[in-house]
């Protein structure tokens, strides 16, 4: 028995290779496995090689892993591109089709299994997708009846027919590899799971459920990779709740009308990657200036410019804490893992109202697409906090408005949604007084710079960063963000076994920068080790501005379009000792 | 019921003496009272530019936003609280030059609110500089030896757009122009307002006598009918859009909010926020 493999399909773009991963892992998933799921995909509807590669453990795994157990190729191409992540032993489930071939040199097992002909005979080459699942199942020696379950549910609304013919198609690819094989692989059977029941999904439907728990009632958006999944999730689900998703002419729309719904009371945000941000900053100022509510998330791909808008990377950090000209108070909060995806918009939503400030989630490509296993998400958890929200308010004097800007001992002021008859104000992006009136005067100036600035003065949210520190005095400090957490828990199992000492430091408030809370952890180690997907070390620049230490901190950075790998980590990491 | 003058705030407004603005400012407050309305249900969301600042001289909620997206803002207001009347404003640059994109996509989606255009033909608070609306060879500080782009033709954009309310007036008129917002108001769906409103600082060609020597008003126009979509553009080209009163109105479509599956009567603004356990189980479940 094993406790963990690794499996990967690869094909042309728009041939399958999504539902036959999708169908494999949700069945997986339902028996209690672990996932952890990457896609590699390009900017284009069809054609061109794309592959998904899942890891299925009996326990919580957070990143992907270096090597490969199995390959299922619907073409030569996918088996050259990929043969050399394999294992010595691996096994390669290839379409009999194309008469594929291992590549010299290369150990691998290959059974060819008529994957397209028995999706033919069954009356549809589409359907060869579940023969190469079904393969992979019988290899697994998985119980096929969870497996036909999936099925079910999957092609339930199309009838008994259709669901017959593809438990069919399933039950031949396995059928066929297991006679080739003589049966289930010794080496892939994997212990079994933990028995707690998981969800299986990618971030960005964690976003999107969380913001609908959060009370979030309005989205615009423009269409961007790899954000567009919030979109499409939240118009699906929003109708039923009172709420929609506009799609916007433009990023800039997306961002006002946000702002202009926040403004009239309803929890409202906008999704995208790096050029909508980019679009977006004037906005963002608007926000901060008139102290309007918004939630943006910025689901970070490689820039600069449209750079690999289908790739993993972490370059928008400066970007997005210094998003806007002027200088106004802002909130950038980066989840790490797929629960907090979930329950970060709720206390996105929660700051932003609280603090009347705009509030940027950050996240990064593999935490947004990647699908993988998430605990179940608890409902006590949603709690909705709207801060100085105050209605019922006397009526005015004549000629007299609500001081929607007064001054107050922590720079907070009361917000009225508008309709309220003693609530009456006005908002500009122009300097103003209290109640919201142009205003040029010096004194009025600082007093109101001041205000805005020193609202999130000693801000600490929950988790502001996570830390795991078992050691006292530790060689190195590993400090990341987003979605590296589990490849560099992977990376330090390894180096702690060779005696190395590391400390873990996940940062979740990027900023302001949680510098009293890091420092003492720096204080303490060897060496700091910023680990980031980036060229030039953003998170590494914002440690040394706020915390200091530059002469003991180290980067690890990757900008290739790839994740991290454990493996890497490790080799780089145990260099920096 | 709120009179015209529970409109007013004791805001002087900074704009140059003679300015066109005035009036239209003074028509958007009588004809908020005249359809009955109280100041905390009009909100006005202004853009940037000398036109910009009416949002602050109305005694309502005002949202001064930026530089061209004031309808985006108002779109979002509106459907965060469709109780509200809101209108949009601001002047051509505003809405016919940094946010012509805006114009055009807010007239095709049709929300419930009135969008004024305070047009002058010229950038006013930068100083005299070209645009969108400016005659060919009309000579600014930006066009020293006069304008070489064609000028933009906003109501004839506007119908193409899918306009279900298209007007036109002049802010010397101030009874056409009050009955015209008016209409606007009561108007389901985006009414769409283009006010000639001369700067009387920078723009010494397009002047008030210009305009009285230049427009007809589509009430001397015998048997025109604004129901009829091609006689609305055949009279837009034939004029070079020198024309006022109500142009175009299509009362069949509805608006957007009233098209949106699942949005309800009562203001968004003014729902439960919490969903319930069973709701969230279900969207739960979908993932397990």
């Amino acid at each position: 028995m094993i406790s963990q493999l690794s499996w990967k399909i690869g094909g042309q773009q728009g041939e399958g290779v999504e539902s036959t991963d999708r169908i494999f892992s949700t069945a997986l998933n339902r028996l209690g496995y672990y996932l952890y799921g990457y896609r590699h995909f390009s900017s284009r509807i069809k054609g061109g090689h794309t592959n998904n590669k899942i890891r299925i453990s009996t326990k919580p795994i957070r990143a992907i892993s270096d090597d490969l157990d199995i390959l299922v190729a619907f073409d030569q191409e996918s088996i050259d591109l990929n043969v050399h992540e394999l294992r010595s032993g691996g096994v390669i489930v290839a379409d009999a089709k194309f008469n594929p071939v291992v590549p010299e040199g290369n150990d691998a097992r290959l059974f060819a299994v008529p994957i397209t002909a028995i999706a033919e005979e069954l009356g549809a080459s589409l359907m060869k997708n579940m023969v190469a699942s079904g393969a992979s199942w019988g290899l697994l020696g998985l119980p096929l009846e969870v497996f036909n379950q999936a099925l079910e549910e999957e092609f339930g609304r199309k009838g008994p027919a259709v669901v017959e013919k593809n438990v069919e198609a399933a039950r031949r690819g396995a059928e066929f590899v297991l006679e080739q094989a003589g049966g289930p692989l010794n080496e892939f059977q994997l212990g079994p799971a933990d028995g707690k029941q998981k969800l299986f999904m990618i971030g960005n439907d964690a976003m999107g459920l969380g913001a609908l728990a959060a009370g979030c009632r309005i989205m615009a958006a423009y269409p961007i990779t790899p954000a567009s999944e919030i979109m499409e999730y939240l118009i699906k689900r929003l109708p039923k709740f009172g709420g929609t998703v506009i799609q916007t002419e433009d990023e800039i729309a997306a961002i006002t009308m946000a702002i202009g719904a926040n403004y009239g009371g309803v929890r409202a945000m906008t999704a995208s990657a790096g050029p909508g941000l980019s679009l977006k900053t004037e906005a963002i100022g608007l926000a901060g200036m008139t102290e309007t509510p918004i939630v943006i998330v910025n689901t970070q791909r490689g820039g600069p410019s449209t750079g690999l808008p289908t790739k993993q990377e972490q370059s928008d950090l400066n970007a997005m804490i210094y998003a806007t000209h002027g200088e106004i108070p802002k909130i950038v909060i980066a989840p790490s893992s797929i629960e907090e995806c979930f329950y970060d918009m709720i206390e996105a939503f929660n700051l932003t109202e609280k603090y009347q400030v705009p509030v940027i989630v950050l996240t990064d490509l593999q935490l947004s697409l990647g699908k993988q296993s998430c605990e179940m998400l608890d409902y006590e958890q949603i709690v909705i906090d709207r801060g100085k929200l105050v209605n019922d308010l006397p009526p005015l004097e004549e000629h007299k408005q609500f001081k929607r800007y007064e001054l107050t001992e922590d720079g907070i002021s009361p917000r009225v949604i508008p309709g309220e008859k003693g609530g009456l104000h006005h908002v500009t992006g122009v300097e103003h007084d209290e109640t919201g009136r142009p205003s040029e005067s010096s004194v009025n100036r600082k007093n109101m710079m001041d205000k805005r600035l020193n609202k999130l003065n000693g801000l600490h949210i929950t988790n502001a960063i996570h830390v795991d520190a078992p050691h006292e005095q530790p060689d190195l400090l590993l400090v990341g963000m987003g979605s590296t957490g589990g490849t560099i828990d992977e990376a330090r199992t390894k180096l702690e076994a060779e005696g190395i000492k590391t400390n873990h430091i996940t940062v979740r408030q990027i900023y302001p920068f949680p510098a009293d809370l890091f420092a003492p952890h720096a204080e303490r180690a060897q060496a700091i080790v910023v680990i980031e997907n980036n060229a030039t070390g953003q998170l590494a620049d914002q440690i040394k501005l706020n915390v200091g230490f530059g002469e003991k901190t180290r980067r690890i950075n990757k900008y290739d379009g790839t994740p991290f790998l454990p493996s890497e980590l490790y080799k780089q990491s145990k260099e920096l000792v | 019921m709120a009179t015209f003058k529970e409109f007013r705030n004791n805001v002087k407004p900074n704009w140059c003496p003679g300015c066109g603005d005035f009036s239209i400012q003074a028509a958007i407050q009588r004809a908020a009272a005249n359809v009955g309305l109280e100041p905390e249900q009009l909100a006005v969301v202004s853009g940037i530019g000398c036109s910009g600042r009416i949002s602050g001289y109305i005694n309502a909620y005002g949202f001064h936003s930026i530089h061209g997206r004031a309808l985006p803002i108002a779109q979002g207001l509106k459907l965060a609280n469709r109780d509200l009347t809101v209108i949009a404003s601001g002047g051509d640059g505003d809405g016919f030059a940094i946010g012509m994109g805006h114009t055009v996509h807010a007239i095709r989606r049709n929300v419930n609110i009135t969008y004024i255009v305070m047009d002058n033909q010229i950038y006013g608070l930068t100083k005299g500089q070209t645009s969108p609306r400016s005659a060919v060879g009309f000579k600014t500080k930006s066009t020293p030896e006069g304008a070489i782009e064609s000028t933009l033709s906003p109501l004839e954009i506007a119908m193409a757009s899918g306009a279900t309310f298209v007007a036109q007036s002049f802010s010397s008129d101030l009874k056409q122009l009050t009955s015209l917002i008016e209409e606007g108001i009561k108007h389901e769906g985006f009414s769409f307002i283009n006010v000639f409103s001369p700067c009387v600082t920078f723009n010494k060609i397009n002047t008030y006598d210009w305009f009285k020597e230049n427009i007809i008003n589509l009430n001397t126009v015998e048997n025109y009918d604004s129901s009829n979509r091609i006689m609305a553009m055949t009279k837009l080209m034939e004029s070079g859009g020198m024309i006022t009163g109500l142009i175009y109105q299509d009362k069949t479509r509805k608006s957007y909010e009233n098209q949106v599956v699942g949005f309800r009567p009562e203001p968004l603004a003014k729902q439960n926020l919490q969903i319930s356990p069973t709701d969230f189980e279900k969207l739960v479940a979908e993932f397990k």
